[in-house]
Formats: C-alpha cells, sequence, structure tokens
C-alpha cells in the first residue's frame, strides 16, 4: 500500500522484565488521522514514543521488531535520530511550555535547527500558531512567558511547537486530557485542519473522543493489537468480543 | 502537668536553643565590628605592611586572597560544573560512576589540613610548581570541587526531566537540551554551589600554609609562580607569632576577612533568591 506513511512490523518492546508491547503490525495511512485506544497500561504511549525514538532516551529497554516510515528503517543503524524528531512531531499529555515566551517556545525547533532568517522564523511563527487554532488569541501576546498562557492555550502552543518544524507526522499523546470541552473542540478542529497535510497519529483521552476524529482506529490491550479497522466501523461493528466489551463500557 | 504546660515548656526550651544557635554568630560578628572598626582607614586597605606589619596596612593580604581566589574559580568552576554535568546527564549508573560519586563525598569530608599536605607533596614538590600561587589555586580548587560538583549535580537534577524530553522531540541533541534549557535553569543553584565553594576556599588557612603563604611580603604578586600574603595566613601569623601586635589590627584584618566571606554569601543568597522568583515551574 503506497499511501501507508508508516509500517509497523512485528514489533515488540520490553522495559527491563516487563513486556510493553507484544507482535504489533500495523499501517498508518498518510494524510488521515489514526487513533490508537485502549485502556491504560495498553502500549499507546510507548508505541508512539517508539515511532520517533523518544525511548532511546530510556534505559533498559528491549525491542524486537521494525517501524518504517516511507519506507525505511528508523532504527536501521546510522540513522540521524534527531532528523527523525524533526520529521515526526510530538504532542504530550500535559502542556509542557519550555521556560520563556510564546515566541521563543514556538520558535525552539527551529533555532536547534540553526534558521536565523528573520522574516522565515516570523512566517513560521504566524502559520503555526494560526494551524494550532492559537494566533488570534496570543497574537498580542507572543512576548509573554509561556506560563501565562491558559492550560488549553498552552497545549495549543505545544502543538504549534511541533508544527514549526513543519513535520510529516505529529504524534499526540492524550492531547486534551487536562483541558476542558471548549479547549479540547478547538484541538480537534485543528487536527481536522492539519489532517489534509499531515499523518496524525493521537492516543485520544476517551473512548467518545476516539469515535469523533477518527479515520482509522487501532484497539491496544495490554501491550496487544486486539483489533485495527478503516473508518469509525471499530466502534460501531467491532469484530473482537473484547474491543466491544471496552467500546461498551463493560471494563476500562 | 497538664498538655499545656508541657506544650509551654517544650516550646521555651526549643526556643532557647534556638537563641543558643544565634548568640555565637551575633557575639562574633558583633565582637571583631566593634573591635576591629577603628583599624579600617583607606590607609589600611590601601597600604603595605610596615614596622614588622605592626603598622601600615594589608593590602597585599587583600590582593592575595583575591587572587586565590580567583585563581581557584578559574580551575574549580568548569571542572566542577562540567563534572557535575557529565554526572547528572550523560553517565550511566555503573560501577565506575559510583566510584567517583564515593569518591566526591569521601573528598568533602577530608580535613583542610590534608588538602594542604597533598598540595605540597603534588604541585609544590613533585610538579615543581613551588610555594606559588599556582600551586595554591590547585589545593584550593581541589578541596573545592567536591562541595561544587554537588551542589551543581543536585540542580541539574532539580530541572524536571519533561524539559530534556521536550527539547529531544523537537530535534534537538542531548546537549542542545542541556546548553539552551537545562543549563539555564539550574543555574541560580549552580551559582550558589559555586560561591559557597569559593567562599569555603577564601577563608581557609591550611591549605595555603604549606603550598603559597607568605610570612612577610610587603610587594603585590607578578605571576602565577609569585608567594603571596592571605588574609587568613596573615591573621595566624599576627595572632599568634608576632609579639607586640596591636589588637586593633588583628580585629581589622579579621573584619576585612569577614566582610570579604559574608559578602560573596550574601550575593549567593540574592542570586539565588532573585532566579527563584522568576522560575517558572
Amino acid at each position: 500500500m503506497e499511501d501507508d506513511k508508516i509500517h509497523i512490523e512485528g514489533l515488540s518492546y520490553s522495559y527491563g522484565d516487563v513486556r510493553a508491547l507484544h507482535e504489533i503490525t500495523l499501517d498508518i495511512p498518510a494524510e488521515a488521522i489514526t487513533v490508537l485506544f485502549g485502556p491504560a497500561g495498553g502500549g499507546k504511549t510507548t508505541l508512539l514514543r517508539l515511532i520517533n525514538r523518544l525511548n532511546d532516551l530510556v534505559d533498559g529497554t528491549h525491542m524486537e521488531g521494525r517501524i518504517h516510515l516511507d519506507g525505511e528503517d528508523i532504527y536501521r543503524p546510522g540513522v540521524d535520530v534527531t532528523d527523525l524528531r524533526r520529521r515526526v512531531g510530538m504532542v504530550f499529555a500535559l502542556p509542557l511550555p519550555l521556560p520563556g515566551t510564546v515566541r521563543s517556545n514556538v520558535l525552539y525547533g527551529p533555532a536547534l535547527a540553526g534558521i536565523r532568517d528573520q522574516a522565515r522564523l516570523q512566517e513560521t511563527l504566524e502559520r503555526s500558531l494560526a494551524q494550532a487554532a492559537l494566533w488570534d488569541e496570543v497574537k498580542d501576546r507572543l512576548d509573554d512567558p509561556a506560563s501565562a498562557l491558559s492550560g488549553g492555550q498552552q497545549q495549543r502552543l505545544c502543538i504549534a511547537r511541533s508544527l514549526a518544524l513543519e513535520p510529516e507526522v505529529l504524534l499526540l499523546d492524550e492531547p486534551t486530557s487536562g483541558l476542558d470541552p471548549i479547549s479540547t473542540g478547538k484541538v480537534e478542529e485543528s487536527l481536522f485542519e492539519l489532517k489534509k497535510d499531515y499523518t496524525i497519529v493521537i492516543v485520544p483521552h476517551s473512548v467518545q473522543q476516539a469515535a469523533r476524529v477518527a479515520d482509522h482506529a487501532a484497539f491496544l490491550l495490554q501491550g496487544e493489537l486486539i483489533e485495527h479497522q478503516e473508518g469509525k466501523r471499530v466502534f460501531t461493528q467491532p469484530q473482537k468480543q473484547r474491543t466491544e466489551d471496552y467500546i461498551t463500557g463493560r471494563f476500562g | 502537668m497538664n498538655r499545656q504546660v508541657v506544650q509551654r515548656l517544650g516550646f521555651a526550651l526549643l526556643g532557647a536553643v534556638a537563641l543558643i544557635v544565634v548568640i555565637p554568630i551575633v557575639l562574633v560578628i558583633g565582637i571583631i565590628v566593634v573591635r576591629g572598626a577603628g583599624a579600617i582607614s583607606w590607609g589600611f586597605l590601601t597600604e603595605m605592611p610596615r614596622d614588622g606589619m605592626t603598622a601600615g596596612g594589608i593590602l597585599p593580604a587583600i590582593v592575595g586572597t583575591l587572587v586565590l581566589t580567583f585563581g581557584t574559580a578559574i580551575v574549580a568552576i568548569p571542572m566542577g560544573v562540567g563534572g557535575a554535568i557529565y554526572l547528572s546527564e550523560y553517565a550511566r549508573d555503573t560501577w565506575l560512576t559510583r566510584a567517583v560519586r564515593l569518591a566526591i563525598i569521601n573528598l568533602a569530608g577530608v580535613p583542610s589540613v590534608v588538602y594542604g599536605l597533598f598540595g605540597l607533596g603534588l604541585f609544590v614538590l613533585f610538579l615543581q610548581f613551588g610555594t606559588s600561587i599556582l600551586a595554591g589555586s590547585l589545593t584550593l580548587s581541589i578541596m573545592t570541587l567536591p562541595v561544587i560538583i554537588s551542589a551543581a549535580e543536585e540542580a541539574l537534577r532539580a530541572v524536571p526531566t519533561e524539559f530534556r524530553t521536550v527539547s529531544a522531540s523537537l530535534g534537538g541533541t542531548k546537549w542542545q537540551g542541556i546548553q539552551r534549557i537545562v543549563l539555564p535553569q539550574a543555574f541560580p543553584g549552580i551559582i550558589t554551589g559555586v560561591l559557597l565553594g569559593l567562599l569555603r576556599a577564601a577563608g581557609e588557612t591550611a591549605p595555603i600554609l604549606f603550598t603559597v603563604a607568605a610570612f612577610y611580603l610587603p610587594y603585590l604578586p607578578h605571576s602565577p609562580f609569585d608567594q603571596t600574603m592571605a588574609l587568613p595566613y596573615h591573621l595566624f601569623v599576627i595572632s599568634t607569632q608576632v609579639p607586640g601586635m596591636p589588637d586593633e589590627i588583628k580585629y581589622g584584618t579579621a573584619l576585612v576577612l569577614l566582610v570579604l566571606v559574608l559578602s560573596m554569601n550574601l550575593v549567593a543568597t540574592l542570586i539565588r533568591g532573585y532566579f527563584r522568583r522568576r522560575r517558572e515551574w
């Protein structure tokens, strides 16, 4: 399938003796939202963090299997990890603005990449904040400390910060878990805009959100991929009993 | 006795203990200020000692202590902060890093006169630096390193891990994250540790006794290979080795040393307070 942006094959992962993922095989299509959902401890966050190799920072882990991005094994020796992370952005569960201003947060990635051209940085700043549906709220506060923004604004700032690098893939780990319904709505709206250009993988904070945003959905339970379907069929016609039990609220 | 009486007695006792802790500090500062203030004059601070140190100023001792502290800073700050960055950010938990940490803890407990003897053996004699500012600064540096490393490592570890993760997720190398986020956030803690370490170095007598300090040298040093007078050693000498020394000069010298060290302490406290208020997490 040539539209598949990411191809995961036979992926197993453990922290010490604790098994987090077991033989996951999953294709993630380009320019669509793929939802990874399931109860806590199912390995969703671990799977996300493996796609941009953030788990390289963790000691004492073991991995088997492969992850391909555009057909290239991202764990092949010689891959430039910083370059990979520029192509695959990440937004975390809690808004984590870096110390500094709104502006410096958004431009942190481009600055690291060595971009100095002021006109280009200004363009990046406006585009990223607009894409994250935040520009109108902060355009007069660009030099305020990022910590002065509300929680919802901070989380959209973190999305803008990832978008500033013009990534190809955006990974979102429960990006609305700390937000009120209005902010959540804004974040989801911006995701619908973004999926026109980006490959989005999101761990939603509820089954309802999963059903709202999914173009594809994968159900993970205790490190295993139970079921993966196109569209929202997982939520209406689950193939497996365990999926049905979860989405109908019998556990989790 | 009922509970209220017990409680009141307890508080009274604890208050008394707290007061007893304060008394010596107040007395030390008070006595030195009262008896030494009379000696302080422009001349005392800017002139060479005369008449076997019983008259004139203490300029060479002041300059010597400043030079030694500066020399210690040049060596100990990069080594200490660099070592702390390595231990906190890069080193994995192996037997080697555990040995290094153990060594640092033990170094902090070594009596200062032992450092003095070590400096004499290594820098003065073996490396043939002679009794010199170089040998003294290096000796003081080794004594100061464990203080700086421990404080800096603690300050670095206090910076939330998430900042490092975020920086990496935005395509930063480990060093870029350290340089742009972690170090600036840890800066107040590091500077406090550095100043406290240097402050100890500035006030020490034993490590400089064999390595640099001159008994009576009414000149300013010209090169790192010169000897120099220094305030703590000068104070020791004029208090015990020179008969007929006017009390005022002794207390005046003590006052200058005290002001020097306490002002560094004050600067450390101010810097820490300033950055704490500005911290955003």
